[in-house]
């Protein structure tokens, strides 16, 4: 069969399973956009700015475990992905970026919407092509595919130039299995790490779990919990890890880090073994390291062995596959109670949850903490959320708990604003389901406010929450803590969010009081066909706790004053 | 501590820029940095030589898709070689000192002119410190060096053959000649 490599593009897609891609179309990338045409069963989404596509198929990848796809156009088209792209690396996102590139014989002339795609993408992805010759062409987006959903997931791009694309040739998708000389990632652990390990967790007295973003990633959920029960050892939660173990089982602990919950870090701190499955003890996460879990042992499982090491030193490196060193460890495990370990962190648990601003009565302002638990009621629990980057994905964090995997997808690596409600429309379109909302601040909101415009073109019945204060928050929090009050830049004139929506057609409604939320979020729930926007306007003044400052010891948290008079 | 990696890597375009670019931004800094073919037209190799921590530059380097196999091989033994083009000024006194340099460190004059001459000089890092330090004096004006390159010594090989005809025999991208 003879095809274009336009063709072979779309032939090759069809063959990974893609359904759905978001692209931008233009005029290096014309000829596949035209061979479209012919491909119904690939649906393509029309975005605003191409930064929208890359965290359109970024949220799509997250939500469904599946590669997530984005296509571009040379030049400009290709460097507003960029963006996405690095927020995809950060987090071991699998998507695959497919750039349009002027021809051959251009390239390197500085020709009309050139850019050095493959160099500037080369540090933000896992791996990227330049495809000269439509012989390649099959192979090369076989071999992205498999690079971006194995080992570390993460983002492929394949820049083909417009003669590539209509060049023609017989078309043969390539069966066999691919071979990569460079490219083995790890699956099993050393049977020595394997004894050494189970050593370490049977003489451990207070032993702590921290589970990441692998945890997901891997499908390790199951086997994580049975571990944990086994053992009777708590489980701390990073950013990411949130929803590989369910949030409300008692050995949880919330999440670890800088906004963490005091009995993490509490925990960490005090522990004498870490098991660190599928994390990487990013600096949000351990805080000062030279003081990090001081008298800890540290298990460190990872697929990736150059996080091993890198920022804690293992006494126990293992390389592999979460899920399956977990099965390799669990058959030989023993039944073990750390009675005294776990009535030291409920007396934790209890001090925290007596500073907890839910726990308090507070009903002459709105905030952002109310919001969200009340968003946690009238959704069960049980909504896919979607978070930009700010105070309110900490307090999301914090105030949502997430029982099953793939329910909570934010930027945690990179910490991308504008990543939210693009992210939900991949989301949204992937799962197919209407229970998808994109939590966002109004200074990260604006920042792609443009995508309003694919949802509602595409009718993706997302559901958007602003926590809206009017302020860059995170940054006047900083600002407040540690820049003596000198609010420089933070203060944010808004438009008028519900009139914005409504000139999108999208319903929308402002919240001011705490008791319109579960009514709204309700609304909001009743509404399938379509976006649906809610505008709360929150208490201008609140703060995350409690906060652990960069740098500083893990244990050393600005904690919530006690209760005052009006409760902040 | 200066540390020696062998690095075997697909011979492929862009491979060079990925591993450079991999070294400015995990900021490991590159003493030296050879790369050339070897008995494979897939595979290129690298000897690279850096001020850094061996292990995590090691790891690094596996990240990268196109590195096949990466080698530290600063603690074992191995044979270590350097080359260096030095032009000298010369005068009819100082035309025998550097006659008689190059006697001392097996170097050789490739090239003679009435006022210069090139010296040649092949070894280890050391050694072709050495000469130009004595050089020196004399008047050197220009000097290029190749950079180390390394083997290790004795029946150990660094490349398992498998690796070397696994590669897909229809693809065109796979390689071309001299684009690194």
């Amino acid at each position: 069969m003879k095809l274009t490599g336009a063709e072979i593009i779309l032939e090759c897609l069809i063959r990974e399973g893609v359904e759905v891609m978001f692209g931008y179309p233009g005029g290096a990338i014309l000829p596949t956009y035209d061979a479209m045409t012919k491909y119904p069963q690939l649906r393509h989404v029309l975005v605003r700015h191409e930064q929208g596509a890359a965290h359109m198929a970024d949220g799509y990848a997250r939500a469904t475990g599946k590669v997530g796809v984005a296509i571009a156009t040379s030049g400009p088209g290709a460097t507003n992905l960029v963006t996405g792209i690095a927020t995809a690396m950060m987090d071991s996102s699998p998507i695959v970026c497919i750039t349009g590139q002027v021809p051959t014989p251009a390239i390197g002339s500085d020709a009309f919407q050139e850019t050095d795609v493959t160099g500037v993408t080369l540090p933000v992805t896992k791996h990227n092509y330049l495809v000269y010759d439509v012989e390649d062409l099959a192979y090369t987006i076989k071999e992205a595919f498999h690079i971006a959903r194995t080992g570390r997931p993460g983002p492929v791009l394949v820049d083909v130039p417009k003669d590539v694309q209509n060049a023609v040739t017989e078309f043969e998708y390539p069966e066999d299995e691919i071979i990569l000389p460079g490219y083995r990632p790890p699956q099993a652990a050393e049977e020595e790490q394997v004894r050494v390990a189970l050593e370490l967790i049977e003489s451990a007295e207070r032993p702590v779990i921290l589970a990441g973003h692998g945890v997901i990633m891997s499908g390790a959920s199951r086997e994580l919990l049975q571990f944990a029960e086994m053992t009777q050892t708590p489980i701390a939660l990073t950013l990411l890890g949130k929803g590989g173990v369910p949030e409300h089982h008692p050995l949880s602990l919330g999440m670890m880090g800088m906004h963490g919950t005091g009995q993490a870090n509490l925990a960490i701190q005090n522990a004498d073994l870490l098991l660190a499955f599928g994390m990487r003890f990013d600096d949000r996460v351990t805080g000062n390291l030279k003081t990090y879990a001081p008298n800890a042992r540290k298990i460190h499982i990872d697929i990736d062995s150059s996080e091993i090491h890198k920022n804690v030193r293992a006494d126990v490196p293992i390389v592999g596959d979460l899920k399956t060193v977990l099965n390799q460890l669990l058959p030989r495990m023993k039944r073990i109670e750390h009675k005294a370990w776990m009535a030291q962190i409920r007396d934790w648990m209890e001090d925290a949850d007596e500073r907890d601003i839910v726990n308090q009565n507070v009903s002459n302002r709105l905030l952002a903490a109310h919001v969200i638990h009340d968003m946690w009621t009238a959704t069960n629990g049980d909504a896919i959320i979607v978070t930009d980057v700010g105070q309110h994905q900490m307090w999301e964090a914090q105030y949502y708990p997430h029982e099953r995997p793939h329910t909570l997808l934010t930027s945690g690596g990179l910490g991308t604003m504008g990543f939210g409600m693009p992210a939900a429309i991949g989301a949204a379109m992937g799962l197919k389901q209407p229970n998808v909302w994109a939590i966002v601040g109004d200074g990260g909101f604006q920042m792609t406010i443009t995508e309003l415009g694919t949802a509602a073109q595409e009718r993706v019945p997302i559901n958007i929450a602003i926590i809206n204060n009017g302020y860059l928050g995170m940054v006047r929090q900083w600002q407040e803590f540690f820049y003596e009050e000198r609010y420089n830049a933070t203060p944010m004139f808004n438009p008028d969010f519900v009139k914005l929506a409504e000139a999108y057609s999208i319903p929308a409604r402002r919240v001011t009081t705490r008791d319109e939320v579960i009514a709204a979020v309700e609304w909001a729930n009743s509404i399938t066909d379509g976006p649906v926007l809610i505008d709360f306007v929150v208490e201008k003044h609140d703060i995350v706790y409690p906060m652990v400052p960069a740098g500083a010891d893990l244990h050393n948290m600005i904690r919530r004053p006690m209760p005052s008079p009006d409760g902040i | 501590m200066k540390q020696t990696l062998v690095a075997l890597v697909e011979n492929k375009p862009g491979v060079l820029n990925r591993v450079a670019s991999l070294f400015r931004r995990r900021n490991f800094n590159i003493d030296s940095l050879t790369v050339g073919r070897t008995e494979s037209p897939e595979v290129s190799r690298m000897t690279i030589v850096v001020d850094a921590d061996a292990e995590k530059v090691q790891k690094q380097l596996y990240k990268l898709v196109n590195v096949i196999q990466v080698e530290d091989v600063t603690d074992t033994p191995n044979v270590s070689r350097d080359l260096a083009l030095i032009k000298v000024q010369v005068n009819n006194e100082t035309r025998g000192q550097v006659t008689q340099l190059c006697d001392i460190f097996r170097a050789h004059i490739v090239d003679a002119g009435p006022d210069t001459v090139i010296v040649e000089v092949t070894g280890n890092e050391d050694k072709i410190t050495s000469m130009t330090e004595l050089l020196r004096p004399i008047g050197i004006l220009e000097m290029v060096r190749t950079g180390v390159v390394t083997m290790t010594r004795g029946d150990a090989v660094l490349a398992p053959p498998e690796f070397y005809f696994a590669t897909n025999g229809n693809r065109s991208n796979g390689f071309r000649q001299n684009v690194l």
